[in-house]
């Protein structure tokens, strides 16, 4: 039985409808990430899970508890802002054990359980200080440890690296997933980075303009997304969307690209069913999964190679991505950062397309 | 012409700072110039101001003015001094700061962070209080405070006080607690507490420095008010502005300027003291809003 169930959650501000209609469940220990551009809904859901901000209709069940109408202090959550909330007034160790005081747990075991939390966090050192004493990092911990202290059933993160520099917010990335993996806590969070909703979680829900577009897992969504808007949202650099039309070519279907009826791929194997003859489709491939021909995976059962010339050059160190050109539209590969190519010149490029998916323009979904 | 493209010797801009220093210098002389005569008038015997120099320092100085005006000096009828009216005031002036300034901290937290239908309207209407001119709420605040049953008391002045006081105090809170975040709000909510314990926890310590703008303004305004202590607390519910007036005004024989003066000393003692105390955090915390970014 799933342990956070958002039933046809609905809000409505004005005459604006931010929320149309959300049904997510997570199970016991889950990492729900909620991704999105700013503005699709994905706070305003937050909140509603937090009960700061009242559904227009629909249910929270938490463990079995339908949660909608009590106040967030009874629905045994924690949640960790954007701008952490520290109180100014108040030292590090008395934030942390506010909500325990106002639990009414006595001192002895407020002191103990702060002492816990501060040694999981290793910010023992801090306790006597004030926030506007700390940096961005160290807030960021001390908030962290406000939720952790409580023992709660869900904890909440509303954007909570947005305001540290990258760095710093790979680093404390990486400790919200040990701490995660350390304590199989239930967790859901917000971000609009994508990398982040990659990296954290069990399970990502992307949003838009206040509806699903597709819940899976990391996986899921990176190499078969539901739609157009998912395919582009997530991954950088974005996924190539590559016109073509569905020809006939020897008994099996063929994708021509760039409106060439001589640039010609096969079918990807991620299609199952039979296409009409002259269909618009969008082919939609990873930047690494148009390579040079050298670092091509050995496994793969569906190639196609097309030499296209090369308009830009970019290496990151790690690798190099190259900007290909071929009748007016243009895609970036991805190639080994030692490859020879410089611009102007004509290029094989490999073609995955085991990797590829394939989009209807007119509706906008997969096609499978 | 543009000035910034005019290159100033290092001889100008000092005779300019000359200058500056010399008008300021004036300036102050002149804003000190009425507090000097009153120190120097209050400390000379009788005799020694009839002579004319007001500007001359005392030539046997006493305080024995200052002693006849705390203790003895006639106010109407009775000579006991001013004494009891400075307690008047003080007993006039510290609830009505205190509870005017606390009654605007909440309605700056309610409206800002427990916001209502309709809150933009019930903060335009206690803004208006601050714009009504004392004199037009004198007769129905009279009316008010003889059905209650406060007429001459301390106790309807500090009513008066704090309902007019309101307006200010609220503004002040409420611009303060506008750029207050919320997300403390919700987190301390989350948290488990209420809207009272929120407010004494979280909100009222980190208000310092509007408090201590509230309390001066608050503080120099009931202080020196005199209308409304003339009209709702006659005889001896006096408050000190009052005091001073009669004593003044009384004539019996001579009219003693130094027991005068050193009355009206004891009078801006209280205010200058809040002043000299509290000072410096009434810029900083003018200035707390409008700075930050």
């Amino acid at each position: 039985m799933s342990f956070l169930e958002i039933k046809d959650i609905r809000k409505k501000i004005g005459n604006v409808e931010i929320l149309k209609g959300i049904n997510i469940d997570l199970e016991k220990g889950g990492f729900l990430v909620l991704v999105g551009p700013s503005g699709c809904g994905k706070s305003t859901l937050l909140n509603a899970i937090a009960g700061l901000l009242p559904p227009s209709s629909g249910d929270i069940v938490i463990d079995g508890q339908v949660v909608t109408d009590l106040h967030p202090s009874k629905r045994d959550i924690a949640m960790v802002f954007q701008s952490y909330a520290l109180y100014p007034n108040m030292t590090v160790e008395e934030n942390i054990a506010f909500a325990l005081e106002m639990r009414g747990v006595d001192k002895a075991a407020r002191e103990a359980a702060v002492k816990q939390v501060a040694k999981t966090l290793q910010i023992e050192h801090l306790l006597k200080r004030r926030p506007s004493q700390l940096s961005g990092g160290q807030r960021q911990r001390v908030a962290m440890g406000r939720a952790l202290v409580r023992q709660p059933r869900v904890f909440l993160f509303d954007e909570p690296l947005s305001n540290l520099d990258a760095k710093l917010r790979v680093e404390v990335r990486a400790e919200i997933k040990a701490l995660h993996q350390n304590t199989h806590a239930t967790i859901v969070y917000v971000t609009h980075d994508q990398i982040e909703a990659m990296t954290l979680a069990t399970k990502i829900v992307v949003l838009k303009e206040g509806t699903v577009q597709q819940v899976g897992t990391p996986s899921e969504i990176y190499n078969r997304p539901a739609n157009l808007f998912v395919a582009d949202f997530m991954g950088s650099p974005a996924m190539n969307m590559l016109k073509g039309r569905v020809v006939s070519s020897g008994g099996a279907q063929a994708i021509a690209l760039f409106g060439n009826e001589n640039v010609k791929v096969a079918m990807p194997p991620s299609v199952t069913k039979s296409l009409a003859d002259g269909k618009e489709i969008i082919l939609g491939l990873r930047p690494e999964a148009i390579t040079d021909t050298g670092l091509l995976d050995p496994q793969v059962r569906s190639v196609a190679q097309i030499v296209a010339d090369v308009s830009m050059v970019e290496p990151t160190g790690s690798d190099t991505f190259v900007t290909g050109k071929l009748d007016g539209a243009s895609f970036t590969a991805r190639t080994r950062a030692d490859v020879h190519v410089s611009v102007g010149q004509k290029f094989p490029f490999a073609f995955n397309l085991d990797k590829a998916v394939v989009f209807d323009p007119e509706t906008t979904g997969r096609i499978d | 012409m543009s000035a910034a493209n005019e290159t100033i010797s290092a001889g100008s801009a000092r005779t300019a700072r000359y200058f500056i220093y010399a008008a300021l210098i004036i300036l102050a002389v002149v804003y000190l110039l009425p507090l000097y005569v009153m120190l120097t008038t209050s400390l000379k015997p009788l005799d020694e101001i009839r002579g004319g120099d007001m500007l001359a320092l005392p030539r046997e100085p006493s305080i024995a003015a200052w002693v006849r005006a705390w203790g003895e000096a006639c106010i109407g009828v009775s000579c006991v001094g001013i004494k009891g009216y400075f307690w008047n005031s003080i007993k006039m002036v510290v609830p009505a700061v205190i509870i005017s300034t606390l009654l605007g901290a909440l309605n700056g937290y309610v409206l800002t962070k427990w916001r209502f239908p309709g809150h933009k309207i019930v903060f335009g209407m206690m803004l208006f209080a601050c714009f009504i001119p004392f004199q037009a709420v004198l007769i129905p605040m009279a009316r008010l405070l003889g059905l209650m049953g406060l007429s001459n008391s301390t106790t309807g002045l500090v009513m008066v006080h704090v309902i007019y006081g309101l307006g200010f105090t609220t503004l002040f809170f409420r611009n303060y607690y506008e750029a207050f975040p919320d997300e403390l709000v919700k987190a301390a909510m989350i948290d488990g507490a209420g809207f009272f314990r929120i407010f004494w926890r979280i909100l009222l310590p980190s208000s310092g420095p509007i408090i201590v703008v509230t309390i001066i303004y608050q503080f120099t305004n009931i202080w020196n008010d005199f209308l409304f202590g003339v009209s709702f607390a006659g005889g001896e519910a006096s408050p000190m502005t009052v005091a001073l007036n009669n004593l003044v005004s009384s004539s019996t024989g001579v009219k003693e300027y130094n027991v005068d003066m050193a009355a009206a000393v004891f009078a801006a003692l209280p205010t200058l003291f809040v002043y000299i105390v509290a000072g410096r955090y009434f810029v900083r915390g003018l200035m707390a809003g409008a700075v930050k970014g």
